[in-house]
């Protein structure tokens, strides 16, 4: 069953610079929104591996990389890429309505497994 | 008696088929006629010449050395205006007259100037010779503005050399599309997108119906009745065969002088060869067929055996770095029985499209990725059935390794596509002559001399057949942007790129990772001085915000204390800034400096601001400090004023980018108190004089400085230093320390380019560094004029974590 969802405003888009990501506390958790080139995507801003904060990663294509240890995760899936144990992070919807982010921050998903994230990824690739 | 052969025309065909001929059993004796004066140079790289990435020297084919040691006589900027084919004589503009027995006509062809009213006017060009491209190279101007007549391959490319010179360039084409005869309207949109990304204005389709301006051209008029400023105009609206010459003789002439399949005119004893001719109706303006041509002149002319000429598939290739566009065979898709494959990714501007006839190749079209186009030649050359290939026509399947696919290819595949040479040639020069190095194999074979595109494969074959191959070492920066640091600094340079995502979308994968983007963006900094384009994205979080990030996430402060030195009142600054932000730990560095730890990012600014202080670039690869001993001001043992020499060289090299940190040391005397030794510079203090070292470390690795000079004056010192640094920042790779810089290059080769240079070369040095520190900032000051309105700033959602109302 899917349950009503939750859209909260978050921020102006101006507030995040193309190819950069910022924090944001919300609804008891703390996320991060990347802007990919005017598609704003959200992860939980919390690096499995040593807690790093990914929203001051660098981002390179569609991933951004950890500034503490450089694990390297997926930001349509939230899996980690290249890793040598499977991790991942959360990922939420995130749209733009007039100008402004909005996240669905009681949607959030997680991918175990690269089976699900292969087909996942499809999915909104083709969307794009 | 030797016969008398006469070449007219001293082109890339004419000395081409020269060079066949002395290969056979000749007996002839050889003058080649030349109206321009220079010797057999490289036309093809004269676009390259436009763009300053090589000289005139560089595309030099054969010198003068070639001709006299081969007993050729070289008659240069004499121009043949007659033949008498009954006394068989070439008469010169001056009227006089040289007999022959054997003929070659090698006269090329002109640019072709349409009928434009105004084409006469000053400062209208055409882009043909070497002396065209010293003209043109003579009136480009920054903030020329240039007009290009022609969306072909020549002009597209005398458009980006212009462009490279700083001009703003515009680029007419009477189509619709840009190079329309080897690209098909996708692939020419394609095309366009990629000039136009360059910066280059692209008008399409556009006739111009005069050119303006009172004696010196000043704008062009289009059918459209548009007007378009221009300040310089280059025609390059293609090329006409220059056969003068052969008509005023009674030669068979139509658009080419006709030859046969040896290369033979309508009389028995002329010959011709190259862009002048017309052969089963085809006339030609590429090198590859010309060099085929040779081959078969030279044959059929010395009586020996050797292949006829039966045409040749038309391949092309467009010479701008970053742009890759091939071309070859026929792209008419709409002719009966063709059936096309295709692939495209608009995103990252790659468009492939292969026309097939009953399963054999008859064209190509590749744009922005042009790696197979080997493979597709040799399908058209060979009329390979590619039914077995069916599954990968668009993308080889991947081979298990590099080696093994060269291994599989037939003696007879063509390697070097310009000057025809073959895997098998290549092998067998290798074998008989001992070649071991590429510069070697381009001398001996002539691969990879004209285009050099073939460079990858040439060495692939050296690695895997030379016995004594030695690579020239090459590391490359990163996948994303496979070319090596040196490469890389000269295409920003040579390229004029300014931005990191330049740099990408142009020679990259247009995406960049965390390797490849901090490391352009010190290239760009040291190489532009800060005249580029700063992308914060493109820099670790640490230069973003300026503060070093620790394990938690929140940020340390290190602010600077030149030479180690403090006073009372920063001390108590420090101190009121810890109590005032909570600062959890307040610590001594090994640097002589104080590290504030625990700083949350949203404080950075005001964390800067109360300490009025400038930073201390701790979070960086940049210049981090200069430890000293009290040197001469206290202690009784010291003989030079170390202290103060410290502070002055912190203060002149402070707020500049290095390609990994340095941090160095200077000491008052041997007793080395502020371990100057194990420092990136170091200045040690003797009794009337100063030693200076470089290349120490003691962190990771451990490792005593090299002497680079001693010196008597603590201003020579300095300078000494100076020089060292700035010839780190240049020649360093990103994330190189000075001890691994210093053992790479050898101390003795870095004493000769730096402090034992000569004089002229260390003030350049001096000069650069300079002006970059002329333009270095504290970069603290962001506090005051933020990069990005939230670059410090902790966002607050609009909505907390109540329902939102929409």
């Amino acid at each position: 069953m899917i349950s009503q969802s939750n859209w909260l405003r978050v921020t102006p888009s101006e507030n995040i610079p193309s190819l950069e990501g910022r924090s944001v506390q919300i609804g008891g958790r703390e996320i991060a929104i990347f802007n990919l080139h005017g598609r704003f995507v959200t992860i939980e801003n919390k690096c499995p591996h040593k807690g790093g904060p990914l929203c001051d990663g660098i981002v390179s294509g569609t991933t951004v990389v950890c500034p503490l240890h450089g694990w390297r995760f997926d930001l349509d899936t939230g899996l980690a890429v290249r890793a040598s144990l499977p991790a991942c992070v959360t990922t939420f919807p995130t749209r733009v309505e007039d100008g402004v982010i909005l996240v669905d921050i009681d949607h959030g998903s997680r991918i175990e497994s690269e089976e699900t994230a292969a087909s996942s990824l499809a999915q909104i690739r083709l969307q794009d | 008696m030797k016969r008398h052969l006469i070449v007219v025309g001293n082109g890339m065909a004419g000395v081409a088929c020269v060079e066949q001929i002395l290969k056979l059993r000749h007996d002839f004796e050889i003058t080649i006629f030349g109206d321009e004066t220079h010797v057999n140079y490289n036309r093809i790289l004269l676009s390259r010449v436009l763009a300053g990435e090589k000289s005139a020297d560089d595309i030099v084919l054969n010198d003068i050395g070639w001709y006299r040691s081969n007993g050729i006589q070289a008659r240069l900027g004499v121009r043949i205006e007659n033949l008498d084919r009954d006394r068989r004589l070439v008469i010169d503009a001056q009227g006089q007259a040289t007999p022959f027995d054997k003929l070659i006509i090698a006269t090329g062809s002109s640019a072709f100037i349409p009928p434009i009213p105004g084409v006469e006017k000053k400062n209208v060009h055409v882009f043909r010779t070497l002396d065209d491209t010293r003209a043109l190279l003579e009136k480009a101007r920054k903030g020329c503005k240039a007009v290009v007549i022609g969306g072909g391959l020549l002009g597209l490319e005398a458009a980006r050399g212009l462009q490279l010179r700083g001009c703003e360039v515009s680029v007419v084409h009477l189509m619709e599309t840009l190079m329309e005869r080897q690209l098909d309207p996708t692939g020419g949109a394609y095309l366009k997108r990629k000039i136009e990304s360059l910066g280059i204005r692209v008008m399409l389709p556009q006739q111009t119906q005069a050119l303006l301006g009172n004696g010196r051209v000043d704008g062009l008029r289009f059918a459209s009745g548009e007007e378009l400023e221009a300040d310089l105009v280059v025609i390059a609206a293609g090329i006409k065969p220059n056969v003068d010459l052969a008509r005023k003789a009674g030669l068979e002439v139509r658009r080419g002088i006709v030859v046969n399949d040896h290369m033979v005119t309508s009389d028995p004893n002329i010959h011709a060869v190259g862009e002048c001719t017309e052969h089963r109706g085809q006339t030609f303006g590429l090198v590859a067929p010309l060099m085929e041509q040779g081959k078969a002149l030279a044959a059929a002319i010395t009586g020996n055996e050797g292949p006829a000429f039966t045409g040749s598939t038309s391949a092309t290739k467009l010479k701008i770095m970053g742009v890759e566009i091939f071309s070859a065979g026929s792209i008419d898709d709409s002719a009966p029985g063709v059936e096309t494959v295709r692939y495209e990714d608009p995103s990252l501007g790659i468009y492939k499209k292969l026309l097939l006839k009953n399963n054999r190749l008859e064209g190509v079209i590749l744009v922005g990725d042009v790696s197979e186009e080997r493979h597709y030649t040799g399908w058209l050359r060979e009329e390979t059935n590619l039914a077995p290939h069916r599954k990968h026509l668009l993308f080889p399947p991947p081979a298990e390794d590099a080696g093994l696919e060269i291994a599989e290819m037939p003696d007879s595949e063509v390697i070097c596509g310009c000057n025809g040479v073959t895997k098998g040639t290549i092998i067998d020069a290798i074998h008989s002559s001992g070649i071991g190095t590429l510069s070697e194999l381009k001398k001996c074979t002539r691969a990879s001399t004209s285009c050099g595109s073939c460079t990858n494969l040439c060495e692939q074959l050296l690695r895997a057949v030379a016995s004594d191959f030695q690579e020239e070492t090459r590391t490359t920066l990163c996948s994303c942007v496979p070319f090596s640091y040196e490469q890389l600094r000269e295409i920003m340079r040579g390229q004029q790129l300014k931005s990191v995502q330049e740099v990408l979308n142009v020679y990259g994968n247009g995406k960049g990772c965390e390797v490849c983007k901090p490391a352009l963006s010190y290239m760009l900094d040291m190489l532009w001085c800060g005249d580029h384009e700063e992308d914060r994205s493109a820099r670790f979080i640490n230069d973003r915000v300026h503060a070093n990030i620790q394990k938690d996430g929140t940020f340390s402060v290190v602010p600077r204390m030149r030479g180690g030195v403090t006073s009372a009142d920063e001390l108590r600054r420090i101190a009121d800034v810890a109590d005032k932000y909570k600062i959890p730990m307040v610590k001594v560095t090994g640097s002589q400096r104080i590290d504030l730890l625990g700083v949350k990012k949203a404080d950075l600014p005001h964390v800067w601001a109360d300490l009025g202080m400038p930073s201390g670039q701790a979070y960086t690869k940049g210049v981090r400090m200069v430890k000293t001993c009290v040197g001469t001001e206290f202690c009784r043992f010291g003989v030079q004023d170390s202290t103060r020499a410290g502070i002055e060289l912190e203060q002149r090299l402070e707020n500049l980018f290095t390609p990994h940190k340095v941090k160095m040391g200077a000491v008052g005397c041997p007793r080395n108190c502020a371990e100057a030794t194990v420092k990136d510079i170091g200045m040690i203090g003797q009794d009337g004089s100063w030693q200076i070292v470089v290349g120490g470390a003691a962190g990771k690795s451990v490792r005593k400085a090299d002497l680079l000079i001693t010196v008597e004056t603590t201003e020579l010192a300095l300078e000494a230093c100076e020089l060292f640094f700035q010839y780190y920042r240049e020649n360093g790779n990103y994330l190189e320390r000075t001890y691994d810089f210093v053992e790479r290059l050898g101390i003795e080769k870095i004493r000769k380019e730096t402090v034992y240079a000569a004089e002229p070369e260390k003030k350049k040095l001096l000069d650069r560094l300079k002006r970059s520190k002329a333009l270095a900032k504290d970069a603290w000051l962001e506090r005051e004029t933020p990069a990005h309105a939230t670059q410090f700033v902790q966002i607050e959602a609009i909505d907390k974590t109540e329902k939102a109302i929409l």
